[in-house]
Order: structure tokens, then sequence, then C-alpha cells
């Protein structure tokens, strides 16, 4: 049909990227000496005003990680990353710990106000119900710049702060969390994270507190060249429960930028995280030119009984991705989940997936896994779920479906599925496809046109694990991934 | 991947070494297949014998396993041979054609080579051909497992072997025993090559008979599946002992060919039963089941790799096992789909029943999918016998035993009924049965 | 309304020739009823009216309202009032009823120059049609055709017919696999839609559909032609004696 080749002309006039959150922010910035050395190290780490115990921590990291080799079996490609070619830091300049919301540079507030979040608390206020409210902690570049709702977090008895501020404030608290769920030579990102990480947000929900807000964190990667290393640690204490999102842009550029984060969750007794990311990092253009390499470790540590944490991400932007998020489930009768949708269009590479660990009695964990594959990416899910011999009547549920769109894209799934105890029950299921032609054909019938069709079929297929996002990030997510598909549909 | 060297041999590496010293002279093959052989040694020298940091080799670590490598199996003569076959059949009463191999040797004494001939199937020795001009061709490895430790072991050492030609068009009345024959102690290392020509149809049992000792068996089978021809193959790897037991199958199909296959493990200590399934022709069909049993300490590995590299072609892999004491399944499997590999229905699955505390089981059942119009599936489970089934049945008056017994026939018979080979398959519900009361 | 000249229609991959030749004129009001044996091209017709690119058009010509029907898209088809009730609906899981019609429906609309539907709105509208086909509202917030019976299928293509408001209804094969009483609450769903102003090509094997939905003319088609025409009386017939003459004749 004539039209059809109509329809594949005007796909391919479309630039494949539709990144939104592209510019690039004109703010002066104070940047660290380029280079991965001890000298870096301590100039960061003074520039924080950190401990000494910190500094000895980053440079303790720093020293492994010069014996470490880069980790080669995700299936993901890229060049060779010169990290004395990188700078460590780089701070908006006007910025260094603002007291409130005055003193930030309005050309910052402005940047966030592109991004959709809504920093200014009198805003949210005025317009929206309190229980919608959400606290925020915003991280541009290597900063904290600044946490909304700080005071009456406070009231409650809950921490949210930056990392760098934890460090000062709570020291014993960071100290007995920092590194205990994903210790300093976890892998070689991690690592390097341990070593040189920046800033990032800091959380503690004390005991029976339930956390009267969602708590958010929006990263920004501004500057050019520079590797940005969040760091961020969430405790629950036994019978508190938490909701936190995390947003991520960047602007465009040619060169690839590097982010390499560490999340660390704790829940004690009868606690429970729910942690969701959408993530949203420049892909890069077209051909396939710059775009962010994601090389991330979150972990969760179930570490009381009846615990709970909960992972759900929407991943739709980066060059690369590498990213598991995982669950230790260490006490008896915890829970794990993860939800997944993962985006790739384009030259995109993505290889995420998820590991859950059982070893208390009566574990279970459920992993539901959406990969979407268009353009020229690779989509692949890794997985693993073990059971260790302790781990009686340990459950999993793992449904992992990927959808292929496009005929130069790759979809692959790569489960490892350990069983140590008889008694453990594991289920996996996974599919691959593509949307057929008669459901097309059934909506056009109907009178949706391609793009549409797509886009309400690729909805159903992700629609279990939309369900598990906050509202107001489910309404984001389900447009992220349109606009991270558009152009893939002839 | 990323194999790094070991920075010392083990026992058996030296072994092996001290093996290829004082048996390469007596090894047969051209100039070419001697230097395939000695880059062989050469690969185990640099890397050692496959190892858990070997990702295909990560749930089976053959160097770990291996203490000490045998010298290897010296020449049988027919009596010992015969002793052996006289002794123990795998099959009993079933009508079938013989071809034997005894100590990694052909026997046409003991084959029914005549009988074949008049079928259309004609069988050679693999040692003539691996001296002549073309001797290189028969030690070549498939695209999916190139250096693969398993295969570069084979070559390195390969005794013979049979090369089996079904001609194009026949259809053997019987089916086709090839039997392995240990007389006496030591590694029995054969490579059999079997093809069915176009709209051929042959069935194949794989057997061994006898004690190697210490000794491992390491047999590659590679069939070349013609278009239009059909090859069903059972293998049987049964048995104590300690000696390792590697086996693997490069099976290349032709159009619109059809290939099945069974691989029966029960007992060995360590076994791995590797497969490699290339489709070359469209409208194909692979169907590949596997049983597993294992107990004690044993360990009990089906890996699979199934190359969909032309359109219009359908895999279903099915793989049951069965674990008791400390012992270790490994089940890893993948479907590759190629970018043109349009129209491809693959469909996986591997289940385990796990019947004691200290069981493991690892599956890893992986899908790489480049082609978008595909339909592909896998799935995986593992669990212990279901308790309400165990109880209804004994408040029916069944024994504990034999409830269970049932139970892990029921589970196991699923894969076993869809090979759909019933007369070959029909002793084997007894060899389950001897499996549980015996380990 | 809508003209079929001489068509002739093959399938697009192995080349079988199924349509050869079908001339057929139905006007507003109208209700012309196809019946033919297996085989004859019945579902064929209605999957090249709809525009399933399955099929290549080798001759002939469709006109809808005067335009040239071959040369729109599916959806172009559908915005311009043309239905098909498919024989097997499909199922599209995870997109619940409801929001695959109002989808569907602001769709149409806009490719027609329309206002989207406000919520009440559109709620008001499917809770109306869903009454008179006695489907329930729960039936509605599952996913689309994922799990329905058979008869809860074709009443939900009926549903979607009556909301979406076409000028030109095809129902392929829309009484198989219903039983008596689902049969008759269908039929009843699309008697309420005859319009002097709309059209309807009822396709089917049997006559029974059409004691429930009374045809004004009855078309024979046989090895892809109309090889006879006629009034109600011609299925009576057909029942009674079978295709076979027809075959034959064909």
């Amino acid at each position: 049909m004539p039209a059809v080749q109509e329809t594949i002309d005007q796909v391919k006039a479309i630039d494949v990227d539709q990144y939104k959150y592209g510019f690039v922010t004109d703010i002066e910035s104070e940047k660290g000496a380029k280079g991965l050395s001890e000298e870096t190290i301590r100039f960061l780490s003074a520039k924080k005003n950190e401990p000494e115990w910190m500094t000895q921590w980053r440079l303790d990291a720093l020293r492994r990680f010069k014996q470490m080799d880069e980790p080669n079996w995700a299936r993901v490609s890229y060049p060779k990353i010169d990290f004395d070619d990188l700078y460590y830091w780089a701070a908006p300049k006007s910025v260094e710990g603002p007291k409130s919301l005055d003193e930030v540079d309005p050309e910052l507030l402005a940047t966030y106000e592109k991004l959709g979040i809504p920093l200014a608390e009198q805003e949210i206020l005025a317009g929206v119900e309190p229980k919608n409210r959400v606290a925020v902690d915003a991280v541009f570049d290597s900063v904290s710049v600044v946490t909304t709702f700080k005071e009456e977090l406070k009231k409650a008895g809950v921490i949210f702060c930056s990392i760098s501020e934890a460090v000062r404030e709570y020291p014993d608290l960071v100290k007995k969390y920092l590194g205990s769920v994903v210790p300093v030579t976890d892998n070689y990102y991690a690592t390097l994270n341990s070593a040189v990480f920046s800033d990032g947000s800091f959380v503690y929900i004390p005991e029976g507190v339930r956390c009267p807000m969602e708590l958010s964190t929006y990263f920004r990667i501004n500057e050019q060249n520079t590797g940005q290393f969040e760091r961020t640690l969430i405790i629950a204490e036994k019978g508190s429960y938490v909701s936190y999102l995390e947003g991520c842009t960047a602007p465009q550029r040619d060169e690839n930028q590097l982010h390499a984060a560490v999340v660390e969750l704790v829940a004690l007794d009868d606690a429970e995280i729910k942690y969701s990311t959408v993530q949203n990092w420049f892909p890069g253009d077209k051909d396939g030119k710059g775009g962010i390499y994601n090389f991330v470790t979150k972990r969760g540590d179930c570490r009381g009984k009846n615990s709970k944490i909960s992972w759900t991400q929407v991943e739709t932007g980066s060059a690369i991705t590498w990213k598991y998020p995982s669950c230790i489930l260490r006490g008896d009768n915890s829970r794990g989940e993860f939800y997944s949708i993962a985006v790739s269009n384009g030259y995109q590479q993505i290889d995420s997936g998820t590991k859950m660990i059982h070893l208390g009695k009566n574990t279970s964990s459920r992993v539901i896994s959406k990969g979407i594959s268009a353009g020229k990416s690779e989509n692949t899910y890794r997985g693993l779920i073990s059971a260790h011999r302790r781990a009686s009547n340990a459950r999993n549920f793992t449904q992992c479906d990927s959808l292929l769109i496009g005929q130069e894209c790759g979809a692959h799934t790569v489960p490892y599925i350990e069983s140590k105890n008889a008694s453990a029950q594991f289920e996996h299921e996974a599919t691959t496809s593509k949307i057929s032609d008669d459901q097309m054909f059934y909506c056009l019938q109907r009178g949706l046109s391609e793009e549409e069709a797509v886009a309400l079929i690729v909805n159903g297929f992700v629609k279990d694990v939309i369900q598990q996002l906050p509202m107001e990030f489910a309404v984001e997510a389900q447009k992220l991934i349109s606009i991270s598909l558009e152009g893939s549909v002839g | 991947m990323n194999a790094s060297m070991p920075v010392r041999h083990t026992q058996a590496e030296s072994d092996l070494f001290e093996r290829f010293e004082t048996s390469k002279s007596a090894l047969s093959g051209s100039v070419a297949v001697t230097a395939l052989r000695e880059a062989a040694v050469d690969q185990i020298r640099d890397r050692g014998l496959p190892h858990r940091r070997v990702e295909e080799y990560k749930y089976s670590d053959l160097r770990a396993f291996l203490k000490s490598a045998a010298p290897l199996s010296e020449s049988a003569d027919v009596a010992a041979a015969k002793a052996v076959l006289d002794a123990q059949d795998s099959y009993g009463e079933l009508e079938r054609y013989r071809i034997v191999v005894a100590n990694g040797v052909y026997l046409p004494e003991l084959s029914d080579t005549d009988a074949l001939a008049g079928e259309g199937v004609t069988i050679t020795g693999l040692n003539e051909a691996l001296a002549g001009e073309h001797g290189a061709q028969l030690l070549s490895s498939p695209k999916s497992a190139l250096n693969d430790g398993l295969i570069t072991l084979n070559t390195a050492f390969v005794q013979g072997g049979v090369i089996v030609d079904a001609a194009e068009g026949v259809s053997l009345s019987k089916p086709v025993e090839l039997v392995q024959v240990a007389t006496s102690r030591g590694a029995q290392v054969t490579r059999n090559k079997v093809t069915v020509g176009k709209g051929a149809k042959l069935r194949l049992l794989e057997t061994f008979a006898g004690d190697s000792g210490q000794g491992e068996i390491n047999s590659v089978f590679d069939y070349t599946v013609a278009d239009n021809a059909f090859l069903a193959t059972t293998r049987l790897i049964i048995g104590g002992g300690d000696a390792a037991r590697l086996f693997t199958t490069i099976a290349t199909l032709g159009a619109e060919a059809e290939f099945k296959s069974l691989g029966f493990i029960a007992g060995p200590r360590f076994t791995r039963n590797q497969q490699f399934i290339n489709f070359t022709g469209e409208n194909s069909e692979a169907k590949i089941y596997g049983v597993t049993m294992a107990g004690g300490d044993d360990l009990a590995d089906q890996t699979l790799i199934v190359d969909h590299a032309v359109p219009h072609c359908n895999s279903r892999e099915f793989f049951k096992t069965v674990l008791d004491g400390r012992s270790k399944g490994v089940y890893q499997g993948r479907i590759n789909v190629a970018q043109h590999a349009q129209k491809t229905d693959g469909e996986m699955m591997t289940q385990a029943l796990l019947l004691s505390e200290e069981a493991e089981m690892a599956n890893k059942p992986e899908l790489e999918i480049f082609a978008d119009d595909v339909i592909c599936a896998h799935g995986a489970t593992s669990g212990q016998i279901d308790e309400d089934l165990l109880f209804y049945l004994r408040a029916r008056g069944i024994p504990e035993a034999e409830a269970k017994t049932l139970l892990v026939l029921a589970f196991l018979s699923e894969a076993i009924e869809e090979y759909d080979e019933d007369d070959v398959t029909e002793g084997l519900e007894s060899r389950v049965r001897d499996w549980l009361a015996g380990h | 309304m809508l003209e079929i000249k001489n068509l002739h229609a093959r399938i697009a991959e192995d080349e079988t020739e199924i349509l050869r030749g079908v001339d057929l004129t139905v006007k507003p009001g109208e209700v012309h009823a196809i019946m033919g044996p297996n085989g004859s091209g019945k579902s064929t017709l209605s999957y090249v009216l709809a525009g399933k690119d399955d099929y290549e058009i080798t001759e002939g010509e469709v006109l809808f309202n005067g335009e040239n029907m071959l040369e729109m898209e599916p959806d172009e088809r559908a915005a311009a009032g043309m239905f098909l009730a498919f024989q097997y609906p499909i199922e599209i899981p995870g997109v619940a009823t409801m929001e695959f019609l109002k989808t569907a429906m602001n769709a149409q609309r806009k490719a027609r120059g329309e206002d989207a539907l406000s919520i009440p709105d559109f709620m008001k509208r499917v809770k109306a049609a869903a009454n008179h086909l006695n489907v329930s509202m729960d039936m509605l917030k599952r996913p689309l055709n994922v799990g329905f019976s058979g008869g809860e299928k074709k009443r939900a293509e009926i549903l979607q017919m009556s909301l979406l408001e076409p000028s030109l209804c095809v129902l392929d094969e829309t009484d198989s696999g219903l039983d008596i009483d689902a049969l008759r609450v269908v039929s009843e769903g699309v008697n309420k839609l005859r319009s002097p102003d709309r059209a309807m090509v009822v396709i089917t094997h049997y006559q029974r559909l059409l004691d429930h939905i009374v045809p004004d003319v009855v078309h024979v088609l046989s090895k892809g032609k109309i090889v006879k025409s006629g009034d109600k009386d011609l299925a009576l017939e057909l029942e009674k004696n079978g295709y076979a003459d027809f075959v034959d004749a064909a």
C-alpha cells in the first residue's frame, strides 16, 4: 500500500530522539581538576567539608578501584572510558549551601521548572491538595541544590537531606549504614562511586513512622565532561514506611557522559521501602552519538523480618544502561519486588534486570519485566533468582516479556535461576513477540492511526508495571514511553 | 568468556599433557589433524580445563571435578567386546541394527555392517578418514561453540568412532544402535559423524556398555540432516562410576528437515550433555528433550544452544530434572534467532523436582533475539513434590515410596511422551524405577 | 452507498486468487446477506472491504459514497463510516475495553474534525449501549476480548458498532459460536441499528441468523463470485437444498 510507504518516509524524517530535556543551563560553575587521583578526592572531600573518616573511606575505595578491571559480561559495548579525562566535581558556583529557596540561583530554579519539578513549596501548597505533596531533593551536577519540605518532615522525625549534609550532621547513621548493602568493592562502578561520590540523598525514617509524603530526588547533569556519581542511602527503621521517587535528565551533548550511582536501601523489621525511578537521561542522538552511560548499582537489604522492598523502574533514557536493582531477602518473611519497563530505541543499549537473593525463611519475590526494543537498539533482561540452603519456602514468580518493534533491534533474556532449597518454589516465564498484524489491523479498523495503535498496544503491554508507580509518575511514565517510541513504527 | 589463564595446571591437566606425549604417535590422523590435536592441547595448556569462570561452565566445573586423568584405553579385542555386550544390553528385545565401537575403535566384526549396507546405510571407521586428505574437516566445531572445552578435549585425544551415511531416500525398518563399549579401564574418546541423506529417515540409539574406570568418556556426535530428512536420536547416559561423561551433539539441519533427540541421564557422577543445533534451511523443526535424574553427589548438566539462522523454523525444548541427595542439576538453554530468521517459533521449558533438602538446581533459559516477527517463549520452574498430591495418593492406600515413584514417573513422562518414540522409550520407565530404588 | 465492481483479489503471500469478479451494490437503509459455502471468499470480501493488507486487489473497484475506498487506509475507511464486525475479534492484553472504546471513538471524531467526547458524555453513551446489549460494566473493565466467551466477544463487537455509529456495517459470521439466546441478543442489537441512512452487509454460512436479521437482498457467493441474488426466500431455499447446486453452477 502506497500510504504505508508514506508513513515510513515520514517516520524516517523524524529524528529518533525526541528528547525534550536536552537544553543546557547557562550558569557559571566551579569544577575541580580533571582526572582520578588522590588529589582529586582530597579536593572534593575538602570542598564538602567532610570529616577525615569520610576522606579515608574514599581513598581506600580509590586504592581498590585502581586494582580492578572493568566488567565485560554485560551485553553492551562502548569505547573504553578514560577516567583521567573526567571532572569529578562540578558545582553551580552560586549555590554553596543555600539556606532557603530565595538564595538559589533563579536560573537554576528555571531549569527545574523546565523539567517540571515543583521546587517551590508555595506553588505546591497553593495548587495541589496536601496528600499529593512531594518533598524534593534536587541534585544539579555534583551537588544537592535544595531540599524542600525539610521542616515539615523534621516534625515527623524524618530526615531527608543531601548525603553531604548527612555526613556532617548524622555521622553515626552514615557510618553505620554506608557501604553496608553495597560494599566498597562490590563491583567496578560501585567502587568508583565510593571513591568519588559527589552528592545524593539521605533518608532516615524513624521507628513506626509512615513518611507523610512522597520523597523525591531529581538528578540533572549539566556540565560537560563531568561524571555524576550520586550516592543515595535510605534507612527505614522498624515498622516504618517510605515511598521514594527518582527522576533524571541531562542535556544533549555530543560526548558521552558518565553516570555511576549507588543506591543503598535498608529495611528493618516490618518496614517497607518503595523506590520508583523514571530514568530519562539523554539517550544519544539519532546516529547514536552522545548520551549518558548509566552504570548504576542499586540494592536493597530486607534486613528485618517481615520487611519489604519494592523497586519500580521506567527506563527510557541513556545510551547505555547497566543496572540491576536487587533485593537481599535476609529477614524471615521478607518480600522483594521488581517491576521494570525498559524501552530502547535508536542505538540505545540496555542490560538491566534484578537479583533476588533469598536467604531467610518464607521469603518471597516477584519480578515483572517488560522490555520494548525499537530502532537499532539492544535490550537485555539479565536476572538472578537464588534460594540459599536456609531459605525454606522461598517463593519467586518471574514474568519477563519482550516486545520488538522493527527488524534491526535485539531483545535478549538471560535469567539465572538457582535453587539450593527443595522447598523453594520458583516459576519463571518469558516471552518475546512483536505487535501482531492482527492487533494492528483490528485497531486500524476501529479508526486508530498506526501511531495511536502502537501506543495503545504498548500501554497494554506495560500496564502491570505502570500500575505499580505512584500516580504522578504513572502519567509521566506513559508519556515518556510514547515519546521514546515515536518514529519507531513503519 | 574472558577465560583467565590458570596460574598453575591441575593434576588432571598435567596428566592430560602426559597422556598426549605418550599416545600422540599412536593417535591417527593426517598432518593437518595432528596439527589440530596439538593446537587443542595448547588451548588446554593456555586456558585449562573448562571451569566455573567460563560462563558456559559456570555451574559445571570440570576442572575442579577431575582430580586426575587416566590414560587412553587400549585397543579392544573382539572377544572381550562381545563379552561386555552380552552381559550388558541396553535394549533387550528391541529389534535393531547394531554398530559397535570398542575402546574408541569401530569393530565391523560385531556390527550389522552388511545388513545396514542392504538398507542403504554405509559405515566406515573414523580413523581411516582422519588419515585421509579431508581428515581435518571431520573435527570442525559448531559456530555457536568455537573453542568449547569439551570439543577441544575431544579433538586432542579422539581415538576413533564411526562415519554413518544413510543414502538419499532410505527409510530404515529398524532403529540403529550405536553402542560404545569399554573393555578395559581408560579414557574413551570418540567422534561419530552421521549423515542422513535427502528424504531419508533414521532412528539412532546411542548407548554405552562396560566400565572405563576413572577414564572420562568424551563423545562428539556430528549429525547432518539433509533436506526433507528425519533423524531421531535417543541417548542413554546411565550408570554409576566416577568417570566423567562428556557428550556433545552438533546437528546441522537442511530445509524441511526434522530432528528429534532425547538425552536421558541417570546416575553418573559427572555428566555434561551439550547440544548445538543449527538450522541452515527453511521450514525445519527440532525437538529436543531431556530427562535427568541425579542423586548422591552427582552433577548432571544439560546444555543447549539452538541457532535459528534462517526463517520459518520451529524448535521445542523440553527438559525435566529430578534431583535427590546432594546432587546438582544444571540446565542451560539458549535460543538464538538471527536477524533474518523471521517467523521463528521457539518454545523452551525446563522443570525441576527436588526430592531432598540438599539438592540444587540451576536453570538458565536464555533467549537471544534479533528478528521481530517471531514467537519465542521460555519457562522454568523448580520445586518439590506436591504434598497435596502425595497425600491424595496415600489416602487411596498407596504407600509413600510408591506414591513418590508414581509422581516422579508422571513428571518425567511428560517429556518422554512428547518425544513420541514409544518403542525405544518403552524401557525407560523401569530405568526410572531402578534409579529411584537404587541410588 | 457501496458499489463493488468486478472485484478480483488474491492472497498477497502466495498469490492464490480468492475473489474472481464480485459485483455488489448496496443502497442506504438496505440489509444485504451474503451466503456461501466454506472457502467461497466471504471472509476475504469482508477483509478486503476493511483494507487488510494480506490481500492484493488485482482488478476492479470499490466505491464508498462515491469515493475510491481501495485507496484509503483501514483507519481512514473506519473514520469514513465503515465498520467490520470480526468473525474472530482480536485480543489486546492490558488494554481495558473501556479505554479502547474511548480511544477508538475519539480517534474517529478527530479524523472527522470533531471534538473529543467529555468523560461524562462518553460514559453515558457506553452505559446506554451496554444496557441494550446485556454487557456488564465489569466486562468493560476487562482487557479487550481477553478471556471473553464467544458470546461476549460478539456482543462487544456489536457494542463497538453501536458506539462508533458507522454508515456501513459489515458483519462477518457474527452468528458463529453463539447459542440461541446470545444470537437473539446480538440480533436485537443489530436490528436496533437499522436505519434509513445505514446499510448492512451480513455475511453468514447459515440461514438461522437471517430469521433474526431479515435481509432485503440475499446473495450467494461461490468460488469468488456472486452467482445468484434474490429476496429473503433465497436463504430458505439454500437451507433446504444446500449449496451444491450453486457450487456446481459456478
